[in-house]
């Protein structure tokens, strides 16, 4: 169920000492979820996120408010008055995450298209796997999504560049260099074979799919690649293709599908 | 009220008065002497223009009030606020349509919400100010509506919000673009809007016009409210 009252998670960690202010928004939001508990709503006081940032924001924010009595303090202090503070009881955990403690096997029993002979290249980027501690998996060796991808059906390109820095939010101020991490990446998983990228950051999505038009006009040699969310591959795996939205992806992933037999 | 004779004392602006205890902070301020040309209004409650903060003696914290609904409280040091220096967007309803962005397109600053809450704390409607700000963030057009119906536009959210947010002035596209795209045209407001150009209620307003003062407040107060 949607969590009630949530609100943006903050999207960035504050790292520097003195920005407590910062970290409101994912204690909010983790509040949030034990009221969850208290209404009945949920039994658990678990948070599924989808996006990579707010994985990352949230669990952060968890850990600094579950050690850091200092700053919990100066937290609470800042939140008083409201019904009351958060017990650092939530849990974060990524959607990926719930999917492997369901099983690969249960997934595999879903799927009524297997994305046979479709090469996908998983993309973590930073923030599913890092700060160690923090993310879906070995920051090193993370097999999480080639798990899913595998149990979709789907043939995993391995590629060495799958948590190299897409460019995040440099792509507002500095756009061009944001465009060449992000075009490097690409290239690697074209060069190895890749027909299209899995991922699950909307930023990673941003840079690495809607600025393709840019990296184009900075790299002559760059042929467009599809990028895709992994739930969308999940969507069109289960047969959900209307819900898995593939005209909202630019580059438009489906004239490659069609040839593999994978879209009508 | 509170039992006759007890004053307390309050700060306009620095300035120590004595005052009845009991009266608002509208009343207490004339008491005291001023004439109050700005920040005030209606005196009810209901026109936003008496935005008022306050701090208590030995008390760090800022707080916010309707001068003409807040009580004085002993030690209360106050200043009006009747007018917000914010930043007025302007925007064509005709133009612009209830799309889930409408909101960051005409006010972005609304993605530094920090989710402090301190506008729902500075909130004299007692509105959930954040959680509207949060909606519209969404782009969830209807939770604003729902959330800020009862707001009055005092300013005071947008005085107290750290990330200068103006959270009034977010709520009043929300309600427009309700009211003209989701709600749509209310036959009966239709109705009514063709009878007084007609001149239905002519007659009965040159009437109210003649009557002599005293039996005008005399209907006023018998008037009968249907809600
Ligand atoms: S005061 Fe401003 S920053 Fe704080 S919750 Fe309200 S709108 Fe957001
Ligand atoms: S004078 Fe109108 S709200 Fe106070």
């Amino acid at each position: 169920m949607e969590l009630p009252r949530w609100n943006c998670c903050g999207t960035v960690h504050a790292l520097a000492k003195d920005d407590v202010m910062h970290h409101l928004a994912p204690v909010r939001v983790l509040l949030r979820v034990e009221e969850a508990v208290e209404a009945g709503l949920v039994d658990e006081p678990r948070v599924v996120t989808l996006c990579a940032m707010c994985y990352n924001t949230l669990k952060r924010a968890n850990h600094l408010y579950r050690n850091d009595s200092d700053k919990r303090r100066v937290i609470e202090s800042i939140m008083e008055k409201e019904n009351r503070p958060y017990g650092g009881k939530a849990e974060v955990i990524h959607l990926l995450e719930l999917l492997s403690e369901l099983g690969w096997g249960k997934i595999s029993e879903r799927v009524e298209r297997p994305l046979e002979e479709l090469r996908v290249a998983p993309y973590y980027g930073c923030l599913l796997l890092r700060p160690r501690g923090f993310g879906v998996d070995d920051p090193e060796e993370p097999r999480i999504m080639e798990n899913l991808l595998e149990a979709l059906g789907a043939e995993v390109v391995d590629i060495p560049f799958k948590s190299r820095c897409c460019g995040a939010y440099h792509t507002v101020f500095m756009k061009e260099e944001a465009a060449e991490l992000s075009y490097k990446i690409l290239r690697q998983a074209s060069e190895m074979g890749a027909d299209l990228i899995a991922l699950s950051c909307p930023l990673c999505m941003f840079n690495m799919a809607d600025r393709q038009g840019l990296i184009g006009r900075l790299f002559r040699d760059f042929k467009g690649i599809p990028v895709l969310y992994f739930t969308q591959l999940m969507a069109l795996a289960f047969g959900l293709e209307e819900e898995a939205h593939l005209e909202e992806n630019n580059p438009d992933p489906r004239p490659l599908l069609r040839e593999r037999g994978l879209w009508r | 009220m509170e039992k006759e004779g007890k004053m307390v004392t309050i700060y306009v602006m620095g300035k120590k008065h004595r005052v009845p205890a009991g009266l608002t902070i509208m009343k207490a301020m004339e008491y005291a002497g001023y004439q109050l040309r700005r920040g005030v209004g209606c005196r009810g409650g209901f026109c936003g223009a008496c935005a008022t903060l306050y701090r208590v003696k030995g008390s760090y914290k800022l707080q916010a009030a309707l001068a003409c609904q807040k009580v004085v409280e002993d030690g209360m040091y106050i200043v009006q606020i009747p007018f917000t220096p914010a930043e007025k967007k302007l925007y064509d309803i005709e133009k612009i349509r209830p799309t889930p962005n409408v909101f960051v397109e005409h006010f972005p600053e609304i993605t530094r919400c920090l989710s402090c809450n301190t506008c729902t704390k500075a909130c004299p409607q007692d509105l959930m100010v954040m959680d509207y700000v949060q909606a519209a963030l969404r782009g969830d057009i209807e939770k604003v509506v729902e959330l800020s119906f009862d707001c009055i536009a005092c300013g005071l959210c947008a005085i107290r919000c750290p990330a200068e947010i103006v959270p009034y002035q977010v709520a009043q596209l929300a309600r427009r673009l309700y009211s003209k795209y989701i709600l749509g045209l209310s036959e009966e407001v239709e109705k009514r809007v063709a009878e007084v150009e007609e001149g239905k209620f002519d007659e009965e307003l040159e009437q109210l016009k003649r009557l002599p003062p005293e039996e005008l407040r005399k209907r006023y107060e018998s008037r009968e409210i249907r809600v």
